[in-house]
């Protein structure tokens, strides 16, 4: 996966260069992940447990005739997730001919970033932790977590 | 005239292995049988045409190599030359070399092997006949060509040419420069698969020192292959005709039908005599095209439209499962009348699609009298090698898996089977050893065999290497019968033979094809009597996308076991289980079980509600074991769809179905279940 510093923006014509996000909540912490890897927001559907896979998969599901399994990030990361099932979605990404499913607990809004805004992971998290992220986006009050989905789904399960 | 040769590089390279593999067949008749004149003349004409492709395709290295393989097949055709070891070897080479080419065009688009020392090879096979060869030879050769183009002349009388006044002021205008203007039909063999290539390759060559004036039918159509087996052209040139007809006959595959040489003068006259004889000669050929045309009508189809067929049949006999549910949970009478069509439709197009994919055993086959013969000399054995039943056919699925384990036991055979033929002269044997490989169906499966008169299975050494290398003690290996000291021979890491050669023996050739074969839903038993010879069966299923299998339920979840691997199911209830050091058993009809819960091996979630249990009896190789579940649901059609990347290897998971409900469910694989 390309830096995502290194990725044209979209209108290069601007001076300041954009970054296009989709935003989601995980617990109580807002995440967000390039949007030329998302390839579609679905509601819940049937999940299939699959034993013996590792502790954060949560099982796969059936996306028009295709297997995709789904991940959990909450186990992941050690996060709480939502009580209320209503706004859950799960979001596929898709990057090099891989597709794997994300449960979260709200998709926010498609939002885009300026690049001075985002701020290098390393200053806030240790390095082990900085590896699976991008950086920390500033908007107005809130802080987004920029995912590296690349680093997160290679590291194994 | 322009064409962009892109689009013909995959019919190219097709051809070219089609060819490839019939030559090494060939090649292989003719050592056996050097006066086989039948073979050589396939041969020739397989070089010849494949020479033909390569310099059309613009590949001159190819077509130079194979150009000097023809002269020395021309000299063998003439008798001139012996197709003595030394030359079919040559000839080996060759085609080994232009496999290799043709694989890095496959590759890279590029050819680019330096062939010269094949061609001086080739070169030295020539030169020797003719320190012994009278040169008159080569010219009475020349002779006859000139004989053959002089007596076209005769045949010749009708063209039909639509010429305008342009044309004719054209064609008057080249008259006064001294040009000739010559007719000719040129004939495409009608079995040529690149009938456009060909015309482009006629193109290609009058483009030296000719101006092709017209054609009919018109250029496009003849891109297009839009032609039957002949078109016509007129060219204006100041070579004589027969020169350019000759190097017309060169291409492969073309044919100077007629041919005529026009006098201007005559032009206006011979166009109305000739639409008239051409009537006649209209009304014979057409029927004589299509009589041809009907025999073959081949189409060749990308494979992954052929995949993407059968993924759409899958989902359709998804659905028709969904509508079986609705409509006998609904009890809707007049839905099951459509749903009984449908389910005859559906499983008539299914079969009709898988008979689409199947491809005859050959296509695997073929490559094996080659590799036996190499690796026999190699080992300076005598080995008659048979194939029986090659036109088998196997899904592609199936096919694309199945040589690679092919491979191993063959190797196994020619290396550790067959003796020298010393050896076989001391027992009493023929020296030359029988490798039989034969295929054929057996209801839904496919039964391989690969069998040799060779030395045959040591037990008593196998049970030693057992012991050796502590697989077994030595104890086990005495009380062991035969048929279990010959399972030994597919554990991993086992060999029995003292030395290793570069062929086999390293221990890593029957432990591999078993896990493929068995990874392919298939079996392998193998049979050998010392000193008579070793047999190997393989039975394999006719495909791989779409199988039936058993859905049972453990808990919430379901699961399908392939049918295949499915013994027989029975009722279980809590008394019938025994414990014998700690594991669970059961009697069945005499025979002592092992009881696996399928809820704890899976770890599913959950209480047990009910008290009924079942047992699906599996067999793991050979060994039967008793799954335990809640429930049986029935047998199904299914087809197997992929876990992907992410979570393939999943130890017991095959892969997994899409229910008539949409639920994903998950497929059993027996053999790494437990």
């Amino acid at each position: 996966m390309q830096d995502i510093r290194n990725l044209p923006a979209e209108d290069s014509y601007h001076e300041d260069q954009e970054l296009q996000v989709v935003a989601f909540r995980l617990g109580n912490e807002e995440y967000a992940v390039d949007i030329l890897y998302v390839q579609e927001i679905i509601r819940l559907l049937n999940i299939t447990r699959v034993p013996r896979s590792g502790p954060h998969i949560e099982g796969v599901i059936n996306l028009r005739g295709n297997i995709i399994p789904i991940v959990n990030l909450h186990s992941k990361f050690n996060l709480q997730a939502a009580e209320d099932e209503e706004d859950k979605r799960i979001i596929v990404f898709k990057w090099d001919e891989m597709q794997v499913g994300v449960i979260v607990d709200e998709v926010s809004e498609v939002i885009r970033i300026k690049r001075q805004d985002i701020e290098a992971a390393s200053k806030v998290y240790g390095a082990l932790e900085a590896d699976h992220i991008k950086g920390i986006a500033k908007i107005e009050n809130r802080l987004l977590i920029l995912l590296n989905l690349a680093k997160i789904f290679e590291a194994g399960w | 005239m322009s064409m962009d040769m892109t689009q013909y590089l995959d019919v190219f390279l097709e051809e070219s292995k089609e060819h490839l593999s019939n030559l090494n067949q060939q090649l292989l008749t003719l050592e056996k049988n050097p006066g086989n004149q039948a073979a050589l003349n396939e041969i020739f004409r397989a070089i010849h045409t494949l020479k033909g492709m390569s310099s059309t395709m613009g590949y001159e290295d190819l077509a130079d190599l194979t150009h000097h393989m023809e002269d020395v097949l021309s000299d063998l055709k003439e008798g001139i030359l012996q197709a003595d070891s030394q030359v079919v070897d040559l000839l080996f080479q060759c085609l080994d070399r232009v496999q290799m080419t043709i694989e890095q065009i496959e590759r890279t688009g590029t050819a680019g092997f330096n062939n010269q020392d094949l061609i001086k090879a080739l070169g030295n096979v020539k030169a020797d006949i003719f320190t012994t060869q009278d040169q008159g030879e080569v010219i009475a050769g020349a002779d006859t060509i000139q004989i053959a183009s002089q007596s076209l002349h005769t045949i010749s009388q009708s063209f039909s040419f639509d010429l305008n006044e342009y044309d004719l002021t054209v064609l008057q205008e080249a008259a006064s420069r001294g040009y000739q203007i010559i007719y000719l039909r040129i004939a495409v063999d009608p079995a040529s698969l690149m009938k456009s290539v060909r015309a482009f390759m006629v193109f290609k060559v009058l483009e030296e020192d000719c101006e092709v004036l017209k054609s009919n039918p018109p250029v496009p159509d003849l891109e297009d292959g839009k032609f039957d087996d002949t078109f016509d052209i007129i060219i204006v040139t100041k070579q004589p005709a027969n020169i350019i007809i000759d190097r017309l006959e060169h291409i492969s595959e073309i044919r100077v039908d007629t041919y005529e040489t026009v006098d201007i003068s005559q032009l206006a006259v011979q166009q109305s005599t000739n639409t008239a004889s051409q009537t006649t000669q209209e009304t014979k050929e057409p029927s004589d095209i299509k009589g041809n045309q009907k025999i073959k009508q081949t189409v060749r189809v990308d494979i992954d439209r052929l995949d993407s067929l059968m993924n759409l049949v899958g989902e359709l006999v998804m659905h028709k499962g969904r509508l079986e549910e609705i409509g006998s949970s609904r009890r809707i009478v007049e839905l099951n009348e459509t749903i009984e069509q449908i389910d005859r439709i559906s499983s008539d197009l299914q079969s009709v699609v898988m008979k689409v994919r199947m491809v005859p055993i050959e296509q695997v086959f073929n490559r094996f009298p080659r590799m036996v013969r190499d690796l026999a000399k190699e080992l300076n054995k005598e080995i008659d090698f048979q194939i029986e039943g090659k036109e088998t056919e196997l899904d592609r699925t199936v096919i694309d898996e199945i040589g690679d384990p092919l491979i191993h036991l063959l190797r196994n055979a020619v290396d550790h089977g067959i003796e020298s033929p010393a050896v076989r002269a001391q027992m009493g044997k023929p020296r030359i050893g029988t490798i039989v490989l034969r295929a054929r169906h057996e209801g839904n499966n496919v039964l391989i065999e690969v069998e040799d008169d060779g030395s045959g299975i040591d037990f008593e050494r196998v049970k030693q290497k057992a012991v050796d290398k502590g697989l077994v003690s030595s104890k086990e290996a005495e009380e062991m019968p035969n048929e279990k000291a010959l399972e030994l021979l597919f554990s991993p890491g086992f060999s029995t033979s003292d030395n290793v050669t570069d062929i086999s023996g390293r221990g890593v050739g029957l432990d591999v094809a078993k896990n493929k074969i068995e990874a392919l839903n298939g079996e392998i038993h193998v049979d050998s009597k010392l000193g008579q010879g070793t047999k190997f069966k393989i039975k394999l299923p006719l495909t791989l996308a779409i199988i039936q299998a058993l859905m049972v339920s453990v808990r919430d979840e379901i699961y399908a076991i392939p049918l295949s691997s499915v013994d027989e199911t029975t009722m279980l209830s809590p008394e019938d289980i025994k414990l014998i050091q700690g594991q669970e058993v059961m009697v069945l009809r005499g025979t002592v079980l092992p009881l696996y819960r399928l809820d704890s091996l899976l770890e599913v979630p959950g209480e047990k509600q009910s008290d009924e249990m079942y047992v699906v009896v599996v067999s793991k190789g050979d060994k039967q074991i008793g799954l335990v579940v809640d429930g049986l649901i029935g047998q199904q059609e299914i087809v197997i769809k992929s876990l992907g990347k992410f979570l393939a290897g999943i130890p017991g998971i095959a892969g997994a179905i899409v229910a008539g409900d949409g639920n994903v469910r998950l497929i059993l694989d027996i053999a790494t279940l437990l």
